[in-house]
């Protein structure tokens, strides 16, 4: 197995450049002319023609790619064109409050994704079912602004218990850090757990009639103990599968709820900069992001095989 | 796992329609479901023919009016009639919604079947391409698509869909990772079946669960992803509605007129507790262990 | 020669604070700005919310006050010669940058050649009329002009007339921008992108008695309800672009201030009028169909719909509050019968035009509402909307029939239409030329003589207003809330948040 992670993290590489490839030649072929707006109101023509050759936008494409990753490797993703910014240094900014924010939200959407989804399983057909359902599910369909906004007027403005906005790393002022992050991750995390509640019931209903579930109860072993021993370790697959999926999707930020919570992470900053078509900043962060995914993957890939030693064998 | 599981397994395969039809119909979640979604199915289609307002028709005296006898649901920042709108709206909304899911089903669940069962270098591509894919900011494609293909609904349908996709592939992978060393496939592959009437017969029924119960849920995303690109200028074009757009713009009036996001936010609710409720059903009626 | 010098006067008016006030402790304030600035450099700086933030961190050479009128900053005193060729400027003495250089006469002309040849300034056509920066004094400078501009006093009023530290300009260069050093009241101490720029009192500043607060800390909170919320609950003490529909209700919350302005920008309609192939279109070739169109709008009720009436609908380049809007000229309203008739005598009955928008909630809901005004007239008007790069590029590549975009507004009349209505106008998209309003348009920036400036601009807007490059709609109106801890604070129709004399309680 350790030869199989190690074969996937060599993987990863080539993986990367494909990534970075695709996203360059996508971002080149967007319409809109970046030093037009960089060049600011008056469009001087002696500043759009300097920054273009400053930047390289007159080059071929394949030249920019070229020029561009060969800084990467050197360790230099750039500047951004919109503040100047060098782009790691946006980068190792952003990440620790992405990740912070993706924990906190992973977290609340296990605590109530995965529990309702066993019991709905359990008493499947009953009130309790239906009601978990319809939780589970307004919670993903309320968009995340209004349920965003309605908490800050709910929370902060009327009730005055948390600080509207305003980020706090977290080893700076731990408390108040999860006190701004509480909400947003709140907004997050209830919208995941209606996908992990609904997975999870599908898994548990279809382990559930399973033999050696029947076998277990025939043995007359106690329901909880079927039901968490024997049942969730076999539903757990498509939950390990989504669980790195959302991760990875929570690492690519969230813009909106960001937004609303004025987060400083990811999903602002790559919006702003697609938007301003602010090229290495874009870069900088799919590569990171890419990263992400490209872990959580190999991360439910590895669980797989924990999970299903037969897999084992094959890889 | 165990013996028994393989007997079951053939008879899952000679399962007919009306079979599953009645066990749908026995379901009683299942039929509120099927009545909510051929409510707004209906809706959607007799919008022409229903006596209400022009959706479009704006009335300067009228608002951000609250929900009132001339206006049932209330009227927009341009003071046009929201029911009427709602109506209209489900049109554009349930075509994305389920267009662009079916989209990225029919795309992502063939690859995930061909990656999780092949295996070997055929996975290595398509996993690394869903990677690709999913480090793929959704803006840059929606963007890049708008450009090429032109604004337009059906353009959002597979921009929403294309970025759906990847989801489906590495469901449909994993759930195929774990049936296909259950004893029933490696049966099939014993005695020399074809890998296509393996695929078809014995690991697909088996990987359909979770991928039915997130096409259901995708819905709902798809519905939502619909309003950003149509602010992109991608989806549904104004002054033509769709739930989405009616949402994104009532964001800007939360406090001053909460109508205007609760009728689209209910609606989308209602459309996507019907699918899940449908799903619930369809996947209990194709279950091959349900008896 | 005539002398400008309101300088002692206006000095004192600036400086002049009521003496036994002392400062309070430790007074934070937090501003809520709509979005996050761009690169902190006056000389690349491109954004109005940029421009904010400088207010606190950069003196200029000169500042106005809300009537428009220039009065002396770090200039004290300045004169033209006769011929309009020359400008002497006087400097405050006593004045530091952040980092400890004396402010003088070699640190003006640094920053003029700084503004003038970095290659990455902005700034270059603002200034382009200077030829040469002389240090005639330790305290006096002496610029000399190729052609009369009577503009550039104006330009020393923005970011052209910021004044960076020239030892800190020199030794960090384009960098500078990462953390700016001016002489202003506040200094720079972090920026943490999208989330907050954090300013502290600079207690080497030359009138920094009339500052009582300690530290600023800007937060861009795009999303306006959100940030209002934050005023609300105490996190914020201040923003600026308050959403017009939310005016009524921080007019009637006691624990909240508002203020107001209107800009000296304004949103329009321009229209391809020979911008290549796209401008061969009944739109952009007969002007009655213009001219129809702009019948078919009323912006009376195109304020009141989307602004709730906190917004000035305008005809003009200049809002109606300006001394340089042509009153001869009204805003005409609205007559769909005469914009049908317009419209047929140009043989069309119905007419479909594609008009580009920004996709921002509120330009899409302006256009809608034209959209929905215009198609009584017969006007088949497609929304295009898309992000404001494709905008940009669009519109001056010349693929647009008509695009809705605004300006932000320039304390000079002729920043507000010279380089839009000149034939080789640096932002003229719509390629409207016409010499006539070539030789109207460079007199007038010619003459320090306002009189007679203000009559070439109206004998312009004669035929502008018939021809119609650009169809104007209204001019936004700066909107502050400010907690009721705030004071002193004065709103400007620059749309800047000026600190001075500003306390919190």
């Amino acid at each position: 197995m350790y030869s199989y992670i190690g074969r996937r993290i060599l993987i990863t590489i080539p993986t990367l450049l494909l990534v970075s490839v695709f996203v360059f030649i996508l971002q080149k072929l967007l319409p809109g002319d970046p030093i037009l707006v960089l060049a600011g109101e008056e469009r001087d023509p002696e500043v759009i023609a300097f920054l273009r050759e400053k930047y390289r936008l007159n080059d071929p494409i394949p030249y920019q790619y070229f020029y561009w990753i060969s800084s990467v490797l050197q360790g230099d993703f750039g500047i951004s064109l919109r503040t100047n910014q060098p782009v790691l240094e946006l980068i190792k900014e952003k990440l620790p409050v992405t990740i912070q924010l993706a924990v906190m939200a992973m977290i609340i959407a296990f605590v109530i994704g995965i529990p309702t989804g066993i019991l709905s399983a359990i008493k499947k057909g009953t009130i309790t079912d239906y009601l978990a359902n319809i939780v589970a599910l307004s919670g993903l369909s309320v968009p995340n602004f209004w349920l965003g906004i309605m908490l800050i007027l709910l929370v902060s403005v009327n009730l005055g218990w948390l600080p509207a906005s305003g980020y706090q790393p977290l080893f700076e002022d731990p408390i108040k850090s999860l006190q701004t992050m509480i909400m947003p991750a709140f907004v997050l995390g209830t919208a995941l757990a209606a996908t992990l509640m609904r997975h999870t019931r599908s898994a548990m209903l279809g382990v559930l009639k399973a033999d050696y579930i029947r076998t277990a109860r025939a043995k007359g072993l106690f329901e909880s103990v079927v039901v968490l021993k024997h049942a969730f370790r076999n539903a757990l697959l498509p939950i390990v599968t989504l669980s790195a999926l959302l991760f990875g999707e929570l690492l690519a930020g969230a813009v909106l709820t960001e937004q609303i919570f004025t987060i400083p992470g990811f999903g602002k900053l790559i919006v702003d900069a697609v938007f301003n078509r602010d090229y290495a900043v874009v870069q900088g962060v799919v590569l990171c992001t890419a990263v992400g995914f490209i872990f959580m993957n190999l991360l439910a890939d590895v669980a797989y095989l924990v999970l299903n030693p037969r897999l084992r064998d094959q890889v | 796992m165990t013996s028994a599981v393989t007997t079951l397994k053939p008879e899952s395969t000679h399962r007919d329609e009306s079979r599953i039809w009645k066990k749908l119909k026995g379901n009683k979640s299942a039929a509120l479901g099927f009545i909510l979604v051929l409510f707004f199915v209906g809706i959607a289609v007799l919008a022409p023919i229903l006596p209400i307002d022009d959706p479009t028709g704006t009335s300067w005296s009228a608002i951000r009016k609250a929900p009132s006898d001339a206006y049932w649901f209330g009227t927009d920042e341009l003071g046009r009639d929201i029911l009427s709108r709602m109506i209209w709206g489900a049109q554009a909304s349930l075509l994305a919604g389920v267009v662009s899911v079916a989209i990225a089903v029919l795309i992502g669940v063939p690859f995930g079947l061909i990656a999780g069962y092949f295996g070997g270098w055929l996975d290595g591509i398509i996993s690394r391409a869903t990677d690709a894919l999913l480090a793929t900011p959704f803006l840059i494609l929606a963007i890049a698509l708008a450009a090429f293909l032109g604004p337009s609904l059906t353009n959002a349908m597979i921009a929403i869909g294309l970025s759906a996709m990847p989801i489906f592939v590495r469901l449909t992978r994993g759930q195929v990772l774990s049936v296909k060393t259950e004893d029933y496939v490696e049966g099939a592959r014993a005695i020399g079946l074809s890998h296509t009437l393996i695929i078809l017969r014995y690991i697909l029924p088996n990987v359909f669960a979770p991928i039915l119960v997130q096409a259901t849920l995708a819905v709902a995303t798809a519905i939502i992803a619909e309003a950003s690109l149509s602010f992109l200028g991608l989806g549904q074009q104004p002054p033509a509605p769709s739930w989405g757009s009616m949402l994104n713009v009532a964001k800007n009036f939360l406090s001053q007129a909460p109508w205007m996001a609760m009728w689209p936010g209910a609606a989308i609710f209602l459309v996507v507790l019907g699918f899940n409720l449908l799903g619930d059903g369809l996947r209990d009626a194709l279950d091959p262990r349900e008896t | 020669m005539r002398k400008l010098t309101l300088a002692a006067t206006m000095a004192a008016l600036a400086v002049g604070v009521a003496p036994g006030i002392s400062p309070a402790t430790a007074a934070d304030l937090r501003i809520g700005l709509q979005e996050d600035p761009d690169v902190l450099d006056p000389d690349q700086s491109r954004t109005f919310v940029g421009r904010i933030v400088y207010a606190a961190v950069c003196d200029k050479l000169v500042d106005i006050t809300p009537d428009l009128e220039i009065i002396p900053q770090l200039a004290t005193g300045w004169s033209w010669s006769d011929d309009g060729l020359t400008l002497t400027m006087d400097l405050r003495e006593g004045v530091t940058f952040h980092d400890g250089t004396p402010f003088d006469a070699e640190a003006v002309k640094a920053n003029i050649e700084r503004s003038k040849t970095m290659p990455e300034s902005r700034r270059k056509s603002e200034l382009s009329s200077i030829e040469t920066t002389q240090v005639t004094g330790s305290h006096q400078v002496k610029f000399t002009l190729a052609s009369p501009d009577a503009t550039l006093i104006a330009q020393f009023a923005d970011r052209a007339g910021m004044m960076l530290s020239p030892t800190a300009a020199a030794e960090k260069g384009v960098e500078l921008g990462l953390a700016p050093v001016c002489s202003g009241p506040f200094k720079f101490v972090e920026r943490v992108q999208q989330d907050r720029i954090v300013l502290e009192k600079f207690d080497g500043y030359w009138n920094k008695d009339a500052i009582h607060i300690d530290k600023v800390t800007y937060l861009p909170i795009p999303d306006t309800t959100v940030r209002l919320a934050n005023l609300r609950a105490g996190d914020l003490d201040m923003l600026e672009r308050l959403a017009a529909p939310d005016a009524a209700s921080v007019k009637g919350d006691s624990s909240l201030q508002y203020a107001e302005a209107v800009s000296l920008g304004y949103q329009g309609i321009t229209v391809n009028v020979g911008n290549g192939d796209r401008a061969k279109n009944p739109l952009g070739e007969d002007p009655r169909i213009r001219q129809a169109l702009e019948l078919s709008i009323d912006r009376e009720a195109l304020n009141q719909v989307v602004f709730e009436g906190a917004f000035k609908p305008g005809n003009q380049s200049f809002p109606t509050t300006s001394p340089w809007y042509d009153k001869s000229l009204p805003m005409p309203a609205r007559d769909v019968e005469k914009a049908k008739s317009l419209l047929k005598e140009a043989g069309y009955d119905k007419l479909e035009i594609e008009v580009q928008v920004a996709n921002n909630p509120v330009q899409m809901q302006v256009m809608q509402v034209v959209q929905a005004m215009a198609a009584e007239a017969g006007f088949d008007v497609k929304i295009k909307a898309t992000e404001f790069a494709t905008l940009l590029q669009e519109q001056s590549a010349g693929n647009y029939q008509g695009s809705q975009i605004g300006w932000s507004g320039r304390v000079d009349p002729d920043g507000n239409i010279h380089q839009f209505m000149t034939c080789k106008g640096g932002i003229n998209d719509s390629k409207y030329c016409n010499p006539e309003i070539d030789a109207l348009l460079n007199a007038a920036r010619q003459s320090t003589d306002n009189a007679v400036r203000k009559a070439k601009y109206d004998e312009a807007r004669k035929i502008l207003s018939k021809d119609l490059p650009i169809i104007y709609l209204y001019h936004q109106t700066w909107i502050w809330a400010l907690s009721e801890k705030v004071e002193g604070f004065a709103a400007y129709p620059d749309g800047m948040i000026r600190l001075e004399n500003v306390k919190i309680n």
